[in-house]
């Protein structure tokens, strides 16, 4: 059933009685032609894209536990494509213009907040290295402004100015990025593949990848045999498990990352933020709690939660940004699991196995990408080519030697 | 892991203390084909369970560890010091 | 207002009134109050607004799960929103404004909403607010936003102190109730080092709310004596007032200490909130039971109160909670309220019980009238309880009632064993979600672990310390406390998830203003998965966590889904236990003290020449000295840099990593971690070395010394300082333990200089012994020398960042400025400066050297001109394996390369990309980025470095220096990145 203010209303007058599920509980059919591995953000938004955009429409997602249980569901809520390198930079752009048309796609409120993204500056070093990234982002048609000093106060005057240890020097801001209710991507792409046909099948988990002549041909699950044309996977965090289901080595790492919120607020700040000095960025949600993140714990972790140490880490920094939180309470903390590629960009690629596709290595940057991930992942799938701006997400780019390093930290992945 | 890692050197010392490196895999002899290399740099076995890691003691005795973790629980099944290759065998 | 205190009882000190306000009105609460108790002290019922509907909404529980009296406390920087009147101790003068209202709390225009809730069920803005497109963030999300949120923060600084510390102990108790104070009575006389923490002001937990007599002692005066005990034992840390909020790994827990937040004007000297991590080698929760509300309509209605927390207003406040009481349970704990009620001379109206068979015989001997097989099906009133409708039989009766009690059973608070992972079991015996009361490092006991009853509980609490401390090699035996007397021992009882009969809105979570009906559209329209039924209706995400919600919506979502509780599950338990403030997590790391300062031991020379200093990492570095007279940082630098190129200048390079490496296969060693050769590199020379990752790219460069056969100095970068250091060490510990080589980071134990310039060695040999000149002491020489007539030993190296005849001398770090004074003074006749670090990048921009504005990280050896670097003769060296892909020797690869603009008068800036001359700037076109520049007093014009695709064939060219992000656009000329001296005749005079 569409939405839209009549249904709202007509649905409160009937007491809310005639809503009708968002997405079916199908059974499993014997054979789809694509089957994607993982009922997350990108994983539903493939199915989304592949049957809208591609006419594929037998198409199963299977899930081992509810849709949108893993990152999408754990994130920040942040949008942006202030991206530096070509290998990047036009795919975030991607996702970016896809999200600004996103609700009216789907027909489905995710809230795309474009409320923007503010990069403080705290250095010369700093400086040049945003202007490098703004510059990047400009040439491709990206919106980035350098902000100084004065205009950051303007904007954020409870910023600490007075007695930071690391003085803010300005800021990168990207306008048009923002925040994205996560949890209504997930929904509003599971809604909207539905609607196309796709069987979305949740607790559903893959066990085995059944593969002859070097081809798959469909997997083992809890719910029985499926069989398939092509296989995609969109596991993020669990990425290795998977692909050690058809002995495959990649080059990624799992490792955890906590993400808080505080207790709801009035309005305190309105766009993100992302200190310089230190691991914090922050915005505030539209039920009013701050969301806010830092680095990752470091170590390979596959537990959903981090630990103490972390917690002070990002706070010290949250505070140190801004003095004012002192008093602020933190509610929660939770953690996820990060696909952490060698070079910190993600995969979108082909495999040695001719209809195994990957997608992969999104680090703590898969949110922002969901919708060109889908995008572009089902271009793939569909049309066994690479979509123009994935083509240097290649899986073999590590050993060809054409890596894509944001931050030029090399084969460590707990360092990017 | 951890809130806290048995340093054998130093005892039980609390994370913050360390710097986590990454999996612990030896390194390949200098005349191994270029696959292999590539494998030992790149490829990541990322097991669910027991996995080998590097820490260092950077605040402490300065030593480099080999830390026996389940990546699932995050319980430390055994440290050894990296330099200890007795015990390194499997 | 009529005056809830009751003449006599409670805790609290009536010789000590306290005066507060609360939205500005004057009251008068007692020591020892919380501000909920004081507020009904009052007669205020009505204490804050819900988050939705803007509902009135008053006091449900005593404790930290208060989902609705929830305040503003303190003013400026002291601001505290979100405050829980429950757990806020009153103190002279406490200011306490209520939230999420507008004009007042009387009178909400908010609650309107209410009006539309048909339309604002669950999730509704997830079907709305789409048309037209741009009007969400225009219109209606401003709107939300504004309405959205609790209480305000502050943007002031806080002016109070916080700190951190760890403690180790055997025995953590969490919780000072009967099984606490057992287990912990236990575990101290056995000698245990035992910590004890409870949330609350006071050590006791329900005893203190608690009429049944312990060995012939009232409950309370137990807790007295037993506190006593405890405060003699040195082995026992008794912590109120701390809240454990998380357990982490390794048995390390969390916990918060609300030092100072129940007074006025905290001590200076003193936090007013300390964090502790303890390391413990067993804990113990004794955490007890929340009780379950029960969802009937108008369950939020002011005067209905959690049965447990009115007998805490009563027990423990001596606050009657109205003048006519209703009580409404599912179980017997409802009739130790009732007792209490009767016994202070609070009118009881009715208890209603919606078991057929009502209370267990001997439980209630009162006279209440006693309803059985009854349920409250409806609240009535505004503001204040007026009646209210009880169901029986299809039949409704209505009783005016001012206060209503509710009792749905109790939740173990399991909360801090799940944390880990661990998912509760839904219990149908105790309907309850339980865990196993072991896990490693962590057990339950007392009533967290479904053992009922006071006298249980301290026998639980006892067993298990004296069980966990045999465990640990203690000899512990359980202590016993003698008989309880007068306990009503409730069994568990069948939950109730649906009333019947129910009219009005039914709350689950009071505070998100989730209701019955939003449980049923969720499953309707499919998110009846817990976790979906949660972030769709907002159930749970509440401040308080759905310490009170959770399992009432489990429970419906249950019959909903036609399942057990069990197999809908629960969402996921995570820190933190109740909300942390961003104060006690930072302790003292914030402000200026965010990070350490790490000062060179030439800072306080810098200082007294003037310099301006920057932050570089954790230095202070000095990056230029002006000049009276000097307006701008340019004109400083350039004259700085002009004087080196004439006669000479004095830098500080102190912070240069600094390594000894020693050992008789210390240059195997060095020849292992750097690209280029150092096995035969002679006694008394030095060499510039690149570091590469494994990976193949660079990781640091620097230059190393030959001091000795078996001794070597390197240096680093200062940004690489200690990951250069920890990766010597993983190679000599990690990968080749076998060689024989020792480390030493000397950074911080030699001060260090560079004197730069024509005029250099002259000044030098004015305190150097030996003789330096060129013969003696030739480029790249590195020996130590003797100062100052034998007075001091030195280390001089022969090595120049500027292009200029210059040495670098190191000193002990204490003799720095001395040193550094000298030759100052020694200079002084040769025209000597100070220069900085901004002077010191034009000098090496001229000369084409490198940094790691350079070495970004994706850069290989060829990428900079250092091709002839890579040894090729050496079997194997750090990177060396990953250098032949195709990729790192792509002929397209970014190289680098000089930079200058076409016209000497225009300039161009760092982070500028480089677009061929005429091409239409595009990503696709981007040629490269200018990674260093500066203006060149030599060349008499901007320069720059830059890394530009095939750049090192492309000397000559022109370009687009293109800086779009500020509109510059500049023609420029790639060229030789050496602007200074490319044949190196100065280094070598």
């Amino acid at each position: 059933m569409r939405y839209s203010a009549l249904s709202l209303l007509m649905n409160g007058l009937r007491g809310n009685a005639s809503w009708k599920p968002a997405w079916r509980e199908p059974e499993p059919k014997p054979h789809y032609d694509v089957i994607i591995i993982g009922g997350g953000g990108h994983g539903l938004a493939t199915a989304y894209y592949l049957a809208k955009e591609f006419g594929v429409r037998n198409v199963a997602v299977l899930e081992k536990n509810y849709i949108g249980s893993g990152n999408v569901g754990r994130n920040t809520t942040i949008i942006r494509s202030n991206y530096l390198l070509l290998g990047n930079n036009p795919f975030y752009e991607l996702s970016m213009k896809l999200w600004e048309g996103l609700e009216q796609d789907f027909n489905f409120n995710a809230m795309v907040s474009q409320r923007g993204v503010l990069n403080l500056i705290h250095s010369d070093a700093q400086r040049d290295a945003y202007t490098r990234r703004g510059n990047a982002m400009r040439l491709h048609g990206v919106d980035a402004e350098l902000l100084d000093r004065a205009a950051v106060k303007e904007m954020l005057p409870f910023l600490d100015f007075d007695n930071a240890r690391f003085p803010i020097q300005g800021g990168l801001i990207q306008r048009r990025g923002g925040t994205v209710r996560h949890d209504g991507v997930a929904w509003g792409y599971a809604r909207g593949a539905d609607s196309f046909g796709v069987d979305i099948i949740q607790n559903c988990e893959v066990t085995a990848i059944r593969r002859e002549n070097g081809k798959v041909l469909g997997v083992d699950t809890n719910k029985g045999f499926i069989g398939c044309g092509k296989l995609a996977v969109a596991v993020a965090g669990n990425s290795s498990q998977v692909a050690s289901m058809v002995d495959m080595k990649l080059p990624i790492e799992s490792h955890a990352l906590q993400a808080f919120v505080s207790e709801g607020l009035k309005p305190f700040i309105d766009c993100v933020v992302t200190f310089g000095a230190g691991h914090f960025y922050v915005s505030q949600s539209d039920k009013g709690g701050l969301v806010f993140g830092g680095d990752i714990e470091g170590y390979n972790s596959y537990a959903q939660r981090g630990n103490l140490a972390c917690v002070e880490h990002v706070i010290e920094a949250g505070k140190a940004m801004i003095p004012g939180l002192s008093r602020v309470r933190v509610l929660r903390s939770w953690g996820g699991i990060m696909d952490m590629s060698m070079d910190g960009t993600p995969i979108i690629d082909k495999t040695h196995i001719d209809n195994l596709y990957l997608n992969a290595g999104w680090c703590y940057g898969g949110f922002k990408a969901t919708p060109a991930s889908g995008f572009c992942f089902a271009h793939l799938i569909a049309k066994n080519e690479p979509h123009e701006v994935t083509r240097q997400m290649r899986l073999d780019r590590f050993e060809r030697g054409y890596l894509i390093d944001e931050k030029g930290q090399g084969a460590q992945p707990n360092l990017h | 892991m951890a809130s806290l890692i048995s340093c054998p050197h130093c005892g039980s010392r609390p994370k913050e203390e360390f710097t986590v490196k990454g999996a612990a895999l030896a390194r390949p002899e200098a005349d191994a084909d270029e696959a292999t290399w590539f494998d030992h740099v790149y490829l990541r076995d990322n097991p669910r369970g027991l996995y080998d890691e590097y820490w260092h003691h950077t605040s402490g005795c300065r030593r480099w560890l080999v830390v026996t973790r389940d990546t699932a629980t995050h319980d430390i099944a055994a440290v050894r010091d990296a330099a200890d290759k007795k015990e390194a065998a499997q | 207002m009529t005056s809830y205190r009751l003449p006599k009882g409670g805790l609290v000190d009536r010789k000590t009134p306290l005066s507060f306000t609360f939205d500005g009105k004057r009251m008068i609460g007692l020591e020892g109050d919380s501000v909920a108790s004081a507020l009904l002290a009052n007669g205020q019922l009505l204490m804050g607004r819900s988050f939705k509907y803007h509902r009135p909404r008053g006091v449900l529980t005593a404790g930290s799960a208060e989902p609705n009296a929830l305040m503003t406390i303190g003013e400026g920087g002291r601001t505290e929103p979100n405050t829980r009147a429950p757990m806020q101790e009153l103190y002279q003068g406490l200011v306490a404004r209520s939230q999420n209202r507008w004009p007042s709390l009387d009178f909400d225009i908010g609650s309107l909403n209410s009006l539309l809730s048909p339309f604002l069920g669950a999730g509704f803005y997830y079907k709305t607010f789409m048309w037209p497109a741009a009007f969400w963030e225009k219109l209606y999300e401003p709107f939300i936003r504004r309405a959205a949120g609790l209480g305000k923060a502050s943007y002031e600084t806080d002016p109070d102190h916080y700190e951190k510390c760890w403690a180790h102990c055997d025995l953590l108790v969490v919780g000072s109730g009967a099984t606490g104070l057992a287990a912990a009575l236990t575990a101290g006389r056995a000698g245990a080092r035992v910590i004890l923490v409870d949330e609350h002001a006071r050590i006791g937990g329900g005893l203190l709310a608690e009429t049944a007599l312990i060995g012939g002692v009232a409950a309370p005066d137990f807790v007295a004596s037993a506190l006593a005990e405890l405060a003699s034992l040195p082995n026992v840390e008794l912590l109120s007032r701390t809240t454990a909020f998380g357990w982490y790994d390794g048995n390390v827990f969390g916990a918060v200490e609300r030092v100072q937040k129940h007074v006025r004007a905290p001590l200076p000297n003193v936090p007013v909130e300390r964090l502790w991590r303890i390391v413990a080698k067993q804990a113990l929760l004794a955490t007890g039971a929340e009780e379950r509300p029960l969802t009937f309509g108008g369950n939020d209605i002011p005067g209905v109160m959690m049965a447990g927390a009115m007998r805490s207003y009563l027990n423990t406040y001596g606050v009657a909670p109205g003048k006519s009481v209703a009580i409404f349970t599912t179980n017997d704990s409802g009739y130790a309220l009732a007792r209490d009620l009767e016994k202070a001379g609070v009118a009881l109206a009715a208890i209603i019980d919606s078991r057929a068979e009502g209370a267990a015989p001997g439980v209630y001997s009162g006279t209440a009238r006693v309803i059985t097989g009854a349920y409250v099906s409806d609240a009535h009133g505004g503001k204040a309880l007026a009646s209210i409708s009880v169901f029986k039989g299809g039949k409704t009766e209505t009783l005016s009632v001012d206060a209503l009690a509710m009792s749905g059973g109790f939740n173990p608070i399991i909360h801090l064993a799940c944390q880990r992972g661990e998912r509760p079991t839904w219990s149908d015996e105790n309907g309850a979600f339980i865990v196993p009361d072991q896990r490693k490092g962590l057990t339950l006991a007392g009533s967290v672990a479904t053992t009922n009853g006071l006298a249980a509980c301290l026998e639980a609490g006892a067993a298990k310390a004296a069980a966990l401390l045999g465990d640990l090699g203690f000899a512990a035996q359980a202590s016993s406390f003698g008989t309880v007397e007068g306990d009503i021992v409730p069994a568990a009882a069948k939950p109730v998830w649906s009333i019947p009969g129910i009219k009005g809105k039914a709350f689950i979570d009071y505070q998100n203003d989730v209701h019955r009906k939003d449980i049923g559209l969720a499953v309707r329209e499919g998110y009846g998965h817990v976790e979906l039924a949660k972030r769709y209706t907002t159930n749970g995400m509440a401040t308080d966590q759905g310490k009170l919600s959770n399992v009432n919506a489990i429970g419906l979502l249950a019959e909903a889904r036609g399942i057990s509780p069990g197999a809908v599950g629960t969402t996921t338990f995570r820190p933190f236990y109740t909300p942390v403030s961003f104060g006690a997590l930072a302790g003292t790391s914030h402000g200026k003290h965010f990070q350490p300062v790490r000062q060179s031991p030439l800072h306080n020379w810098a200082k007294k020449n003037g310099a301006q200093f920057v932050e570089t990492g954790l230095w202070y570095r000095s990056s230029w000295f002006p000049r009276a007279g000097e307006k701008t940082w340019r004109e400083s630098v350039d004259r700085e840099v002009k004087n080196i190129r004439i006669n000479a200048g004095l830098c500080d390079v102190s912070m240069l990593g600094k390594i000894e490496i020693t050992g008789t296969d210390a240059a195997e060693f060095i020849n292992r971690v750097y690209s280029n050769a150092f096995l035969k590199l002679p006694v008394g020379k030095a060499r510039y070395g690149l570091m590469l990752r494994e990976d193949g790219f660079i990781y640091d460069d620097g230059t190393t010394s030959r001091l000795e056969e078996n001794r070597f100095f390197m240096t680093t970068t200062t940004a690489y300082a200690a990951g250069v250091m920890n990766h010597l060490e993983f190679c000599t510990q990690a990968l080749w333990p076998e060689l024989d080589v020792r480390l030493a980071s000397v950074t911080d134990q030699w001060a260090q200089m560079a004197i730069a310039g024509p005029k250099s060695r002259l000044i030098l040999q004015t305190i150097v012994d030996e003789d330096i000149s060129n013969d003696a002491f030739p480029f790249l020489g590195a020996k130590e020398v003797s100062l100052f007539g034998g007075q001091l030993q030195g280390r001089l190296f022969r090595i120049s960042f500027s292009g200029e005849l210059a040495y670098e001398l190191a000193v002990p770090a204490g003799y720095g400025e001395s040193v550094a004074d000298a030759l100052m003074e020694a200079g002084k006749e040769h025209g000597i400066c100070a220069y900085g670090v901004e002077a010191l990048g034009v000098l090496r921009i001229e000369k084409g050297h490198v940094t790691h504005n350079e070495i970004n990280g994706t850069v290989v050896p060829g990428d900079l001109g250092f091709g002839k670097m890579v040894s090729a003769a050496k079997a194997d060296f750090v990177g060396k394996h990953m250098l032949s892909r195709e990729g790192l020797n792509d002929p397209n690869r970014a190289q680098l390369v000089g930079v200058a603009p076409l016209d000497p008068a225009t300039t161009f800036r760092s982070g500028s990309h480089i677009l061929e001359k005429g091409a239409a700037a595009t990503l696709e076109n981007d040629q490269g980025y200018i990674s260093s520049s500066c203006y060149s007093p030599h060349v008499g014009s901007t320069i720059g470095l830059a890394l530009v695709k095939r750049g090192a064939s492309r000397h000559g060219e022109e370009v687009l220096v293109w800086n779009g992000i500020r509109n510059e656009y500049t023609p420029a000329r790639l060229c030789d990145p050496v602007f200074f001296d490319p044949a190196n005749e100065k280094l070598k005079v």
